[in-house]
């Protein structure tokens, strides 16, 4: 399969793993951090981190939007689908996720209209085949999905669709990575750029974390030699004291990004003054609004939205975890209280949740080396 | 819906409300048919409900899946089906030729699998109900020559062998379903398994120690379930784990784990390892059973666990299904 196999080519991954193993200093330890959930799921489910040396430490950021989204949004969001004539359209990886009264498939379970989209053109078409009721698109994602949910408005506008929404909880990546480098808990050596926002955005946001922090930014693709090429990558920098942006997934991220996805966020979105983020706090101009010309079609200007706010459970280290200063086998209530099947937080639910990675690929794996060790001993 | 996805749930179902209130006191695993002895003879009894939507797919229809899957059923369990039941549950306004197809897709399913159906019942639900029809089918069988399935037979350096690709029938329903602007050159691989499992018991039947159909939840659900039933590691190799390329490129667009697809024309067999060549040349000499393949082997560790081995040294646990599978956001 191209574009997959080659990138898997167990001959080519040895060889990266073993450049990694020669330039990694062995007097070091180099923490790392991947932004984007979808690179912690790539890293567990291909199993990389057993064939990188001990002194790498893979650091697992907040590039998860759906672990990011308080818990009062999903709340809001299913108050909204509470009337009768609404149909509650949000992508897959939603449809678990906990609010105060259940997820929303527990939600569809008793009663309300619920359904799976793969794109929110599909919500629209939803919206088209059921002029009597009401569809409102969950909308979330960073940059990724923003362009897609604003050419869907822009269509909806031009076609005169009056019975759809969007409830609009977009965020963008670089204020979140800003306030990962603002934490005091935070110690971070070099950054895996994000993958796909960056097809959208392009590498060029990133210059002043090199610029302005000293720290080597590399781009990366998802699969497993991806990875490894881009640690390679952020060693040599490190070793030759450099820090600039690269981009190893050049075959999909354009340095300049997508100038027509760009513009058509422009066209349909504003920056909010400020958004709340689970476990990260009120980040200013940090999240999408859709602009007065789109209220319409705005569900916060459609519906009354109760505006609910939701404080984590005490004893959930969501907040930690998604900044990288636990791993999620630290938090107390992993795998105990919190598991992907009742799950606490998003990050155990989302497949981009770095509690959600490590639970289904890795915890078990070393629950059973304590074991083998402690059998041996 | 997740207590039916054939995952977690659905084990949490059975086991934590049916088995304690419903079954006899027994303390063997639960497996896919059951044995029952009638004045000295052991007979295998199995029943299998099929709820697809859309009732016609390509590579079949509700009508053989009902037929193959209850077969299979028995086949696995070291039976062989002698005669089967149905019932029937019609949605009001269901089209007559609709219905009719079905029947001839399971007369002929009936025929191919040597298998007679001596009785029934049916049910007509209002409109809305039934997704135009449900059908259950109960199987009864004899038992096989020289096979005993029994999860705590299982030992450390056991083989387990696959009959052939997965994911060929969750992603052809999935696609059929006509929600994802996706199409690809793909049909169900519903078939009776019977024959290549009796080829098996033939040449190596005093070394299957156990056997499956990886239905829903996929060959993941299914190693699990024996991995916790024998309370021993499973251990495959990823590159081994055969699929077309159209499952493997659906899979990876929507960001779906193949070993969690759902099979209805594929076994698995766990084999003592003296017995895996004979096996697997006996099944590739057999129609129907060329691409059988030892996908890996039970260890000790990780105990009641699945682990999927790359060449390159990588590892990943293989968890059993939770819900559905999700396509991904982003």
């Amino acid at each position: 399969m191209r574009y997959v196999d080659e990138f898997r080519d167990p001959e080519l991954i040895t060889k990266a793993a073993d450049e990694i193993h020669r330039l990694a200093d062995t007097g070091r330890h180099y923490r790392i951090m991947e932004v984007c959930g979808g690179h912690t799921h790539a890293i567990y489910r291909f199993g990389l981190k057993d064939v990188l040396p001990s002194n790498i430490e893979l650091i697992h950021g907040p590039g998860c939007p759906v672990c990011v989204l308080p818990m009062g949004r999903i709340d809001d969001g299913l108050a909204v689908a509470k009337n009768a004539e609404v149909i509650f359209a949000a992508f897959g990886d939603m449809m678990r996720v906990p609010g105060t009264h259940g997820s929303p498939f527990e939600h569809k379970a008793r009663g309300t209209d619920v359904r799976i989209v793969y794109s929110p053109a599909d919500a629209l078409q939803i919206a088209r085949k059921n002029p009597d009721k009401h569809v409102m698109f969950f909308a979330i994602g960073f940059e990724t999905t923003a362009p897609s949910t604003a050419l869907t408005l822009m269509r909806a506008r031009s076609e005169g669709i009056r019975n759809f929404s969007v409830f609009c909880n977009h965020v963008t990546i670089v204020p979140a990575i800003r306030a990962i480098l603002d934490s005091p808990d935070m110690r971070l050596d070099a950054f895996i750029g994000p993958g796909h926002v960056s097809t959208v955005i392009g590498c060029r946001p990133y210059e002043w974390i090199a610029r302005n922090e000293g720290k080597p930014v590399v781009t990366s693709g998802f699969e497993p030699l991806d990875l490894l090429q881009s640690i390679v990558m952020l060693l040599r920098q490190l070793r030759a004291g450099e820090a600039k942006v690269e981009n190893q997934y050049k075959r999909v991220v354009p340095w300049e990004g997508n100038r027509a996805a760009l513009k058509a966020m422009a066209e349909v979105f504003q920056l909010r003054p400020y958004f709340e983020w689970r476990g990260l706090g009120f980040i200013s101009q940090s999240a999408l609004k859709i602009r007065d010309e789109y209220a319409g079609w705005d569900a916060e200007q459609r519906f009354p939205i109760p505006g609910t706010r939701v404080t984590d459970p005490k004893a959930a280290q969501c907040g930690e975890v998604l900044k990288g200063v636990l791993k999620p086998a630290q938090c107390k209530l992993f795998g105990n209280e919190c598991t992907p099947e009742h799950p606490i937080g998003a990050l155990m639910v989302s497949s981009e949740g770095s509690c959600a990675a490590y639970y289904n690929y890795e915890h078990r794996k070393a629950a059973a080396m304590v074991t083998s060790i402690s059998s041996v001993a | 819906m997740a207590h039916g996805a054939g995952g977690k749930a659905s084990r949490r179902l059975v086991e934590g409300l049916f088995a304690p209130l419903l079954f006899a006191e027994s303390s063997e695993p639960l497996g896919d048919a059951a044995r029952v002895n009638i004045n000295g003879t052991s007979v295998a009894i199995t029943t299998d409900s099929f709820v697809v939507k859309p009732l016609k797919f390509p590579g079949g229809s509700i009508g053989e899946l009902a037929v193959n899957g209850t077969m299979n059923d028995l086949a696995v369990s070291g039976a062989r089906g002698e005669a089967m039941v149905v019932t029937f549950i019609l949605e009001e306004g269901l089209p007559l030729p609709v219905l009719e197809a079905e029947i001839r897709a399971m007369a002929a399913a009936l025929q191919r699998a040597g298998i007679a159906l001596i009785g029934g019942d049916t049910k007509v639900v209002e409109r809305g109900k039934a997704d135009g029809m449900y059908i259950t089918t109960t199987g009864i069988g004899r038992p096989l020559q020289h096979v005993t399935i029994d999860a705590r037979s299982v030992r450390a350096g056991d083989k387990i062998l696959l009959s052939g690709p997965i994911g060929d029938h969750g992603i052809t329903i999935l696609l059929a379903r006509g929600e994802l602007d996706l199409e690809a050159d793909l049909a169900s691989d519903t078939r009776c398994i019977l024959p290549l499992i009796e080829v098996l018991a033939g040449e190596a039947g005093p070394g299957i120690r156990w056997m499956r159909d990886p239905t829903r939840g996929g060959v993941a659900t299914t190693l699990n379930e024996l991995a916790r039933d024998c309370r021993l590691g499973i251990v495959l190799s990823e590159e081994e784990i055969p699929m077309r390329n159209e499952v493997r490129g659906a899979c990876e667009l929507l960001g779906l784990d193949p070993l969690h697809i759902a099979n209805e024309g594929q076994f698995l067999a766990v084999v003592a390892p003296e017995y895996a060549d004979a096996a697997l040349n006996a099944l590739h000499r057999t129609e129907g059973g060329e691409d059988a393949v030892i996908i890996g082997e039970v260890q000790t560790e990780p105990a009641c666990a699945v682990l999927v081995t790359t060449r390159y040294g990588g590892s990943r646990i293989a968890d059993m299904l939770v819900g559905d599978p999700l396509p991904r956001i982003c």
